[in-house]
């Protein structure tokens, strides 16, 4: 459903920011701990500079850096990650998403909540990013 | 100085949240819409709650309009009522 728009201007303009728009959803997340953002905001970001290839492009030139099956797999990885993170705790003894419970050795406690938040935070990212994508590939699907 | 910023950004989204409940096209109701969440984005960081109007700007002003935007192609693009 989804053509190529025929415009240099906005093609060039969405080409260039694109990449600016991912880079910036990483800062989001890896930022998060100390400035505003998180997993949810980086992965609405992330989610929406692959939309505006999908918008630009088309499905088809866009589907090339970003595969439409690729969507739904980043999605349910990201939940992965999230309960396994969650049940490895748990194996080790203390409550769901204990991270002081976590299995790394050589590191202080207050460094096992900094990983394991980080964790966490990334398990978000890939779940609301690829989520949001497969929203938007579904919507504008083709009819048969 | 900065009631007059906050009385300003909430006239804004009162007046853009009532013309996008009384606007007749839809695509225009759902860029209203958009210039709502922005407004309230603003209004969210001003409060001092720079998650949550970075949450409303990506979300609210980004994501949900271009799929409410997606969802209009399957329907007419004038309202009924």
């Amino acid at each position: 459903m989804i053509a190529k728009y025929k415009n240099i201007v906005v093609n060039i303009a969405s080409r260039v920011m694109a990449p600016f728009m991912m880079l910036y959803a990483l800062y989001a997340l890896f930022h998060g701990h100390s400035s505003p953002g998180g997993g949810f905001q980086g992965g609405a970001i992330m989610a929406a500079g692959v939309m505006l290839l999908r918008l630009t492009l088309g499905k088809e030139r866009s589907s090339r850096k970003f595969p439409v099956w690729l969507a739904p797999v980043i999605g349910t990885t990201g939940v992965f990650i999230f309960a396994g993170t969650g049940i490895v705790t748990m194996l080790g003894g203390g409550n769901y998403l204990d991270y002081g419970f976590l299995p790394f050795p050589f590191l202080s406690p207050s460094e096992h909540r900094f990983w394991g938040i980080l964790i966490i935070e990334i398990g978000v990212f890939l779940g609301v990013s690829g989520i949001m994508v497969t929203i938007f590939d579904c919507l504008t699907a083709e009819q048969e | 100085m900065s009631w007059e910023i906050g009385l300003i950004i909430v006239v804004v989204v009162i007046i853009s949240a009532i013309v996008a409940l009384s606007i007749r096209d839809l695509l225009a109701a759902s860029f209203v819409l958009m210039a709502y969440s922005f407004g309230m984005a603003l209004l969210y960081t001003e409060l001092g709650a720079p998650d949550v109007g970075f949450t409303e700007a990506a979300v609210g002003a980004g994501l949900s309009g271009v799929f409410i935007i997606a969802a209009l192609y399957y329907m007419k693009r004038r309202s009924d009522d």
